[in-house]
């Protein structure tokens, strides 16, 4: 039977037919074998337009449908639903990119008109060899994996949990909480960032639909949406989380204390410890590095304090599997690492700190117990607040990290507000972006903090005269006055620029998830997608898709969740039918193919002796397609003899 | 305001300079500086400068140089780097000096009382003859030349030096000389890296 | 002693000139140490910033000629002086990015029936002593520990900028980890990277003089009984003009400066004569007496 196929020629506006001639295209699609009917439209896409194409199929009962106008990432699934709507298969639509891949490219009317002909041709002949394919479901796990509890994870977690679904919380850290925890105060309003997370903390650790795990990680995903496997690996913590009430005797007790992390290093903790009083689980830790019975055999005082027996020296590291239908990736960021810039003298010079050791310093139950200070424990009388330290930076990185304007004026105002310091904040430009951020910086204004337009060049104590003696002089030009101007102070303050995690490679190896150039988590589509990944069912949210403030970061939390939830709610996964296929007679089992696949998704059937596809897996990149020495396998709606038409028709 | 306003002559050399610029490497990043000042505060000697580092950049770009080329500015630069080196757009600020500094001089827009132009055509002239510089030569050239008072004032720090062994007197004229200016012969420089291309006009 | 790769010496103008002491001292401690400097044979003058500053292509062309020779020799070429250095490796990067540009040089190179392939590498001595010697040789040499010489390690502009290949751009410590080999006291100098000026002594003496002054200040504040310098320019800064420094700003500093390679040669055992310690304007016979002792 011959086929009866229809052409449409979009002018997408003046998109296309600025250069394209669409009549005469469609005029010469008329003359194609098999084809029954060719129209010009302006814009196809629109409801009269696909109308049209519905009535054509009906009416002239079209087995066929070619429709030449823009990239099929823009509207092929417009127009397979166009066609599904009149009774005919999807697959047995075919797109030419008349637009992208011609009236885009050159502005001569005559290579366009003549080149949109050729590519009109191809779809034609090729069209005559597309076979219906139906679209495969797969039943959706409602359960969820949500890797990161900073307030991201625990955004996305409230979210999914409070609407009846299961969700795995692992978190890398002995507690959730993430960066927000170790903050003072959050930028505009000054609210405690204590005051707001711990409840958001405590409504996880008790949710009934929240498994959190703590101290754990994902060492392995596998599967495909609506069907993976995760496997986590929950370190040992030597204490028994369910024994454990978290009074706290232990910590007491314990004789060792070491440097404290959540505390930048500035304070100390135990050797069985929990990072902060507020803590979820607020079961402690046993250190096993410092641990005085772990490294030399001997104490054990925690164990002789617990009133109930908790402490288990002899905890095991415990891997599970848990079947999950999606996951959401909420890792964080990193802070720049400012001893590579060694002009600031951070490392090399006292009283040069970081914005986050400052959160520390300020922050009322950390190392001073609030109290601004110098080393030598005076508060300091100046302070310069510096901008964009290892951003906007070709020789570190070339972004700008967002939330850094905003918090050095908020730290300009916790100086002001708990020490009688002058403070001089060097910036490049203000970029207070949000709501309520520009009128915080009018606020700061009129706190009489001195703003200087200038980025500082270096941090010295090398006294040019008797009034730097003894002080941090920072070196910048003044740009709005033309002059160089070196500032004694006290104390100097890196804003630091936010980074990807330094495990962040590891994790997208895990989860099969790309990285941008930046080495952030790559989202699907930077305005349309934020928070999708070109992995099917995985999800990224926060920080580790690039850097951000609390705000935008919950807000993507709740988008993961709203995506996820969509997702869950379909029950049932679409998967697309243009994957692989093995003629099992022409497979010789020679295996290139398995070791190829990206997706793993490729077996060796050791008893027939041929590979296998696992439909589901296969994302049809077309690798095994073309390795294949035997051309055993075809692409569905990609076979060699579509193929071979459409270079056919081109070439004639 | 008149000065806003560049003149039409100076919009065209401006313009000039700045496809000069563009041809060495790194030259186009100018467009790219942020402005930041950190050329400025690095800049050793940009205390002394009429004009900032980063003044300089915003004088190309608005096409108004004349002020800066006349400047003491290009002629401070003791090509230490450090601006260069720390630049976070990655404008090679020492190399656009070197240019400017060969424009200024090409066009005879070096300010008068800059003596660092003298030394350093002193120096070309000394290299095209002999090969290699003798600093004796160069210096006492140089002085005569700027000012032969200061000789009279040097003569203690001179009279050090010669009883150290540390002035010799005679310049060694290299062998491969010919050779040496035969290929420079092949290079019709006016300046630029990509020079030779005849686009560039002198100035009136 | 195990051979070591051969270099070609390129001294450059001013240690041909008035810094004659630092290549006697090169090539006295080289050849302790094995180290083969063959004098390229007919050097040119590099050019340093002066002639780059009237001229580009030809500048590059007189660093071009100088590597044509050195690959036409087979060998690396080791300096002394950081502008030549500086001036020699820039030729050497730009042949590489730019087509264009290497065309033109090499066309001006034909000229003279030479041709330059890019294959030679450009080294500070100071560099292939610290990183192709190495510790144990050096200690082993050592017959004069100078115990307790406190030393301000002056390493100037050129030498880690801005390629920042040989030693960190802003805090380089390859001075101090060879003057600890040698027994001596590295001291603090937060300035040991910060412009001297180069020629600018000469042709603003004014602006010269306050940066020499900051550099002084900084390593007598910081307790040197001595300098320690890798540039023949910045220990004429340094060393001929301290005392025009003075006369300026009414200061009194009388702080020795010697060449890296006259410090080295010193703790091997030669004499001051030898490693043209004599020549110095500032004298120095306290320090050498006090520390240069035998071990």
């Amino acid at each position: 039977m011959t086929e009866k196929i229809g052409v449409y020629v979009c002018h997408c506006g003046t998109n296309i037919a600025r250069v394209v001639d669409c009549k005469s295209v469609a005029e010469y699609a008329k003359t194609l074998p098999n084809v029954t009917v060719a129209r010009d439209y302006q814009y196809t896409c629109s409801d009269p337009g696909q109308e049209m194409i519905r009535k054509d199929i009906q009416e002239l009962e079209l087995t066929r449908v070619v429709v030449a106008s823009c990239s099929p990432l823009m509207h092929e699934p417009t127009f397979r639903r166009t066609v599904q709507d009149a009774g005919l298969n999807p697959f047995l639509f075919q797109m030419a990119n008349i637009r992208e891949q011609c009236s885009w490219i050159t502005d001569n009317k005559e290579l366009a008109t003549d080149r949109a002909k050729a590519i009109v041709r191809a779809a034609v002949s090729r069209v005559n060899f597309n076979e219906p394919l139906e679209v495969k479901r797969v039943p959706m796990n409602p359960d969820v994996l949500i890797v990161g509890g900073g307030i991201t994870g625990i955004e996305a977690a409230l979210q999914i949990a409070d609407s009846g679904k299961k969700v795995y919380l692992v978190e890398k850290e002995p507690t959730i909480g993430g960066y927000m925890a170790r903050f003072d105060k959050t930028f505009p309003t000054l609210d405690c960032a204590a005051c707001i997370l711990t409840p958001k903390m405590v409504s996880v650790g008790q949710h009934k639909n929240i498994e959190l795990m703590s101290y754990s990680d994902v060492v392995d995903f596998s599967g495909y949406v609506g069907n993976f496997k995760a496997r986590i690996r929950k370190r040992p913590r030597y204490v028994d989380e369910e024994k454990c009430t978290g009074c706290g005797q232990c910590e007491q007790k314990c004789p060792l204390s070491v440097p404290s992390e959540f505390d930048c290093g500035l304070g100390k903790r135990k050797a069985i410890y929990r990072p902060f009083p507020q803590a979820v689980p607020s079961t402690p830790v046993i250190d096993r590095e410092h641990c005085l019975y772990f490294t030399k055999g001997v104490c054990r005082v925690c164990e002789k304090f617990c009133p109930r027996g908790a402490i288990d020296f002899n905890q095991e590291e415990k891997t599970i599997e848990v079947p999950v239908g999606s996951a959401i990736l909420a890792t964080g960021s990193d802070l720049f690492d400012p001893s590579l810039i060694k002009e600031y003298g951070y490392g090399r010079l006292p009283n040069v700190i970081t914005s986050l050791e400052f959160e520390r310093l300020t922050h009322a139950s950390g190392p001073t117990g609030g109290k601004i200070v110098l080393k030598n424990g005076k508060p300091p009388e100046s302070v310069a607040i510096i901008h964009c330290v290892g951003s906007r930076d070709t020789n570190y990185n070339e972004y700008c990290s967002r939330v850094c304007c905003m918090y050095s004026l908020k730290t300009a105002h916790l100086v002001g507000e708990k020490t009688e310091a002058r403070v001089y904040e060097f910036y490049i430009d203000m970029r207070a972006f949000g709501k309520g951020y520009e009128e915080f910086y009018k606020r700061l204004l009129e706190e009489d903090v001195t703003f200087i337009r200038g980025r500082v060049a270096e941090i010295t104590d090398v006294a040019q005269k008797e009034t730097e003696k003894g002080k941090l002089i920072a070196v910048a030009e003044d740009t709005l006055l033309g002059m160089v101007r070196r500032i004694p102070v006290d104390m100097v303050i890196l804003s630091l620029g936010l980074t990807p995690r330094n495990d962040a490679i590891e994790v997208a190896r895990t989860f099969s998830i790309s990285r941008s150039k930046d080495g952030f988590f790559l989202e699907k589509h930077p305005k349309l997608a934020p928070v999708s990944t070109a992995a099917d069912g995985i999800f990224v949210a926060g920080a580790c898709q690039g850097p951000k403030d609390i705000p935008d970061s919950v807000a993507q939390g709740a988008a993961a969740a709203a995506n996820v939830l969509s997702l869950i709610d379909r029950k049932e996964v679409e998967l697309e039918p243009t994957i692989a296929t093995i003629n099992e007679e022409a497979c010789s089992g020679c295996r290139i193919c398995i070791s190829l696949c990206p997706y793993h998704a490729i077996t060796h059937d050791e008893e027939r002796r041929i590979a296998v596809i696992t439909e589901a897996l296969c994302k049809g990149c077309g690798v095994c397609i073309a390795a294949c020495p035997s051309g055993a396998i075809e692409q569905q709606n990609f076979t060699n003899r579509q193929l071979f038409a459409e270079v056919e028709a081109v070439c004639s | 305001m008149p000065e806003l306003q560049a003149d039409r002559t100076e919009r065209s050399l401006a313009d000039v300079f700045l496809e000069d610029i563009y041809s060495i490497p790194g030259g186009e990043k100018i467009k790219e500086c942020i402005q930041c000042g950190t050329c400025s505060a690095s800049c050793p000697t940009s205390y002394a400068m009429d004009y900032t580092p980063r003044e300089v950049i915003a004088a190309l770009r608005a096409g108004i140089l004349d002020r800066v080329l006349k400047s003491n500015t290009i002629w401070l630069c003791a090509s230490c780097y450090y601006c260069t080196v720390r630049c976070p757009s990655g404008v090679k600020l020492t190399d656009v000096m070197y240019e400017l500094k060969r424009l200024a001089v090409e066009f005879g827009l070096a300010d008068e009382k800059a003596k660092a132009p003298v030394v350093s055509k002193l120096f070309v002239d000394l290299v095209d003859k002999n090969g290699r510089i003798s600093e004796v030569e160069l210096v006492s050239k140089f002085l005569l030349k700027t000012n032969p008072f200061a000789a009279i004032g040097m003569m203690p720090r001179a009279w050090k030096l010669l009883v150290r062994g540390r002035m010799p007197l005679v310049p060694h004229r290299i062998k491969g000389i010919s050779e040496l200016e035969k290929c420079a012969s092949t290079i019709s420089e006016v300046s630029g890296l990509h020079a030779g291309t005849g686009k560039i006009e002198k100035a009136t | 002693m195990q051979a070591r790769a051969e270099f070609s010496y390129y001294p450059g103008c001013s240690v041909e000139g008035m810094n004659k002491a630092y290549d006697k001292s090169a090539r006295v401690v080289c050849e302790a140490l094995s180290i083969d400097l063959a004098e390229l044979n007919d050097w040119n003058c590099c050019g340093a910033s002066a002639y780059m500053s009237i001229r580009e292509l030809r500048a590059h062309l007189l660093s071009a000629r100088n590597l044509a020779l050195a690959e036409k020799e087979k060998k690396d070429l080791v300096v002394v002086c950081p502008a030549c250095l500086t001036t020699l490796a820039k030729t050497n990067h730009y042949l590489k990015e730019d087509s264009g540009f290497k065309r033109t040089i090499s066309a001006a190179l034909k000229a003279a029936d030479l041709q330059y392939m890019g294959s030679v590498k450009v080294r500070h001595l100071i560099e292939i002593i610290v990183n192709e010697v190495g510790e144990q040789e050096i200690k082993a040499k050592v017959k004069r520990k100078l115990s307790g010489l406190k030393v301000a390690p002056y390493y100037g502009c050129q030498l880690t900028r801005p390629f920042g290949e040989i030693d960190d751009k802003e805090f380089p410590t390859m001075f101090d980890k060879l003057l600890q080999w040698i027994g001596a006291q590295p001291v603090n100098f937060p300035l040991k990277a910060k412009c001297c000026g180069g020629l600018l002594m000469m042709t603003n003496e004014d602006v010269g003089l306050e940066l020499n002054r900051t550099l002084l200040n900084c390593a007598a504040e910081n307790g040197a009984e001595c300098l320690g310098t890798l540039c023949p320019l910045c220990h004429m800064n340094l060393e001929t003009y301290q005392d025009s420094v003075n006369k300026k700003f009414g200061t009194d500093y009388k702080i020795p400066t010697l060449y890296f390679t006259q410090l080295l040669g010193l703790a091997f055992g030669y004499s001051r004569k030898i490693l043209g310690i004599n020549e110095e304007l500032i004298p120095s016979q306290q320090i050498t007496e006090k520390y240069a002792k035998v071990v």
